[in-house]
């Protein structure tokens, strides 16, 4: 069956002015996100994931390629209409609720104000009653609609942030970091709130994070970025069974899982950028196997061959 | 083997003045520290693993006090000490502290070289050039590329991970007995988290002191730590070997916590998730702290707080599910085979 692409990212370069020069930040970024699907991009710090994120809402402008979003161009001008409509249905979660929401608004005045920026209802009554029910969709209460952020604690906040994003009844959500900066007994519980949401809704979520094994359960396909450009594109399944770039195994033997035999066991796997010899074969980013991309040369993609056997 | 217990903990009580009320962050904690092991105290903002190691560094906020109890460092109890010339014979000498934030602990106006070699002019007494010598090999010693080079540059220059390198030289420039690492790669990227994990292993090895790891990351606990201790609401709930911990834990908010690992989630399934929220420590907390959040909890964990069992010569758990009268729980299903099923998670062989 053939599946229905929501985004398509194309060549994508992001770059920003740094002293007389550029620096660039995302480099011949492709990728496909399907309807309905999670699809990860992890990296580190400084890698370029959220800038990809950031450039698919249109805060930081591209300098090469196209973003497709349901089969329209969104990455340059756009008619006032078409723009209205990117902004609806495309929606973020950023990733410190103590920072995203503003502290001297009340919670109603925060869940509704995309509503009113769009005219999404008929009257008042109308918009409470959407308030009341996205808070509801989180957990919260109705009674909540008056209160202050630094009323809520860090779940909570989180999820007046996520309910802030479902009003709007978008199509893509970008999550950024979305439980990085949360305490680890609320993780589990942000975690299942979007998933319940996307099956509800049939949402699809672009979900940026530094963390592979939360990845692992959540997303259906990874993007791995270093250094702005994407190494491995993969199942989910297929990159931890599978992982052929080094710089995705040195992250899978980064992460530290909570299993003192596993974790007392593991060996280290140091990755730099000098283990690859692109003097005399150029990398490209290759589908090694149905689904599964990596970015590498010839003798490097026969390695990965034999790997794959 | 017999351990010599370098630090011990009796029944110690701190408060906080907030705003005319008293909050009682640690409730009656007893705990021995041993030499040369590494021991991981796990639990949730707020839980009271910070305020409890600053107790032995005498670095408590001004509005908070130990109300009762003792520790004992050499022959001495540091509850009882009041002047801060006393706290400084102890505190960064033979205890120091690797703080989560390198920015911030880091003068960002002085240069890096002269934040090491200052606390050993002060410490040890070695004059400017000798210092400069024993800087640049703890430099070298905690993985600086090109030392000698860098040790006039500022901390901007350094990245986030050369940086916690730096603060780890520093605390160790006076050779601590104790090393207390409060949450030192939470800020942190993953690759880089385990390089510095395993810095510290490797120094441990080298200058032979004891580590106290403070984190509320299990993968970390799991990698580190001999011991674990897990705080729950200003107490600890159990104490046991990273093996028993991880493999066999009693205690149900232990189980709650390794049951909502992300990293045992089955695609396709809902995560565990604790219920409700910390206890509010302003007010008395009647029975079992845990137990309004916990579905294993009997009658009298409302009623009457819970001693500790002992399960083996280094296992306690703090819960009423070990009276021999109360009925028999099976930890859940998720946990059981931990070791198991990760390796079940890793290997693909997990689903739905």
């Amino acid at each position: 069956m053939e599946r229905e692409v929501i985004l398509s990212v194309r060549d994508l370069e992001v770059s920003f002015p740094k002293g007389k020069g550029r620096f660039i930040a995302v480099r011949d970024a492709n990728f496909d996100i399907y309807k309905g699907e999670t699809f990860a991009l992890v990296g580190e710090s400084g890698s370029g994931k959220t800038t990809i994120g950031r450039s698919i809402i249109r805060i930081n402008p591209t300098s090469k390629g196209k973003i497709i979003f349901e089969g329209k161009v969104i990455n340059e001008k756009l008619s006032a209409e078409e723009d209205r409509q990117v902004i609806k249905n495309i929606q973020m979660i950023f990733q410190d609720p103590a920072t995203s929401l503003n502290e001297r608004a009340t919670i109603d005045y925060i869940i509704s104000e995309g509503l009113v920026n769009f005219k999404m209802f008929k009257s008042q009554e109308e918009r409470k009653a959407k308030v009341v029910k996205s808070l509801a969709e989180v957990g919260l209460l109705q009674e909540h609609v008056t209160r202050y952020p630094h009323e809520f604690s860090g779940g909570q906040r989180q999820r007046i942030g996520i309910a802030r994003a479902m009003i709007m009844e978008p199509k893509l959500i970008i999550a950024d970091e979305p439980i990085s900066a949360l305490d680890v007994s609320i993780r589990a519980q942000v975690l299942n709130l979007m998933k319940t949401l996307q099956e509800e809704k049939g949402l699809t979520y672009l979900f940026i994070a530094h963390d592979l094994s939360v990845v692992r359960f959540i997303s259906d396909r990874i993007a791995v970025i270093h250094l702005g450009r994407i190494v491995e594109l993969a199942n989910t399944a297929d990159l931890f069974l599978h992982p052929l770039h080094p710089y995705t195994r040195s992250l899978l033997s980064a992460v530290p899982m909570p299993d003192p035999i596993s974790e007392k066991a593991k060996e280290l796997m140091v990755y730099t950028e000098n283990l690859h010899d692109y003097s005399v074969h150029q990398p490209s980013f290759v589908e090694i196997a149905p689904g599964h991309f990596v970015w590498a040369n010839e003798p490097e993609l026969e390695q990965y061959r034999e790997l794959l056997k | 083997m017999e351990k010599n217990v370098i630090l011990s903990v009796r029944d110690l009580v701190v408060k906080f003045h907030v705003r005319d009320r008293i909050l009682t962050a640690i409730r009656n904690i007893s705990l021995d520290l041993y030499e040369n092991e590494t021991l991981a105290i796990v639990g949730e903002s707020g839980s009271g693993k910070t305020v409890m190691t600053k107790t032995f560094t005498g670095m408590l906020e001004s509005n908070g006090f130990i109300a009762g109890g003792k520790i004992f460092f050499e022959g001495r109890d540091l509850a009882a000490i009041t002047s801060n010339k006393e706290w400084e014979k102890i505190r960064g000498i033979k205890i120091a502290t690797v703080f989560q934030d390198p920015m911030s602990s880091l003068n960002p106006i002085r240069s890096i070289g002269s934040q090491i070699t200052e606390v050993i002019k002060k410490h040890q007494g070695k004059d400017g050039t000798e210092a400069k010598q024993l800087a640049i090999d703890l430099m070298n010693r905690v993985g600086i590329p090109n030392a000698a080079d860098r040790f006039n540059e500022y901390p901007f220059q350094y990245s986030g991970g050369m940086r916690q390198r730096i603060v780890i030289a520093i605390a160790l420039a006076c050779r601590p007995q104790i090393l207390i690492c409060d949450e030192p790669t939470t800020a942190l990227d993953v690759t880089i988290q385990a390089q510095i994990l395993q810095l510290i292993k490797d120094l441990q090895k080298e200058f032979h002191f004891t580590t106290i790891y403070i984190t509320h990351d299990l993968g970390v606990v799991a990698n580190v730590a001999q011991r674990v201790a897990v705080m729950y609401a200003g107490q600890i709930v159990e104490y046991g070997t990273a093996e028993e911990i991880f493999y066999s834990p009693k205690h149900p908010y232990t189980w709650a916590l390794l049951s909502s690992l992300p990293q045992l989630g089955i695609k396709g399934e809902r995560l565990y998730s604790i219920p409700g929220t910390p206890p509010s420590l302003f007010n008395e907390v009647k029975g079992d702290a845990f137990a309004p959040r916990n579905p294993y909890a009997i009658g009298i964990d409302f009623e009457e707080e819970p001693p500790f069992f002992q399960i083996s010569q280094t296992h306690q758990a703090k819960t009423w599910l070990l009276d021999p009268r109360a009925p028999k729980v099976e930890p859940p299903v998720a946990i059981r085979d931990l070791h198991g099923r990760i390796t079940a998670i890793l290997k693909g062989q997990v689903s739905k």
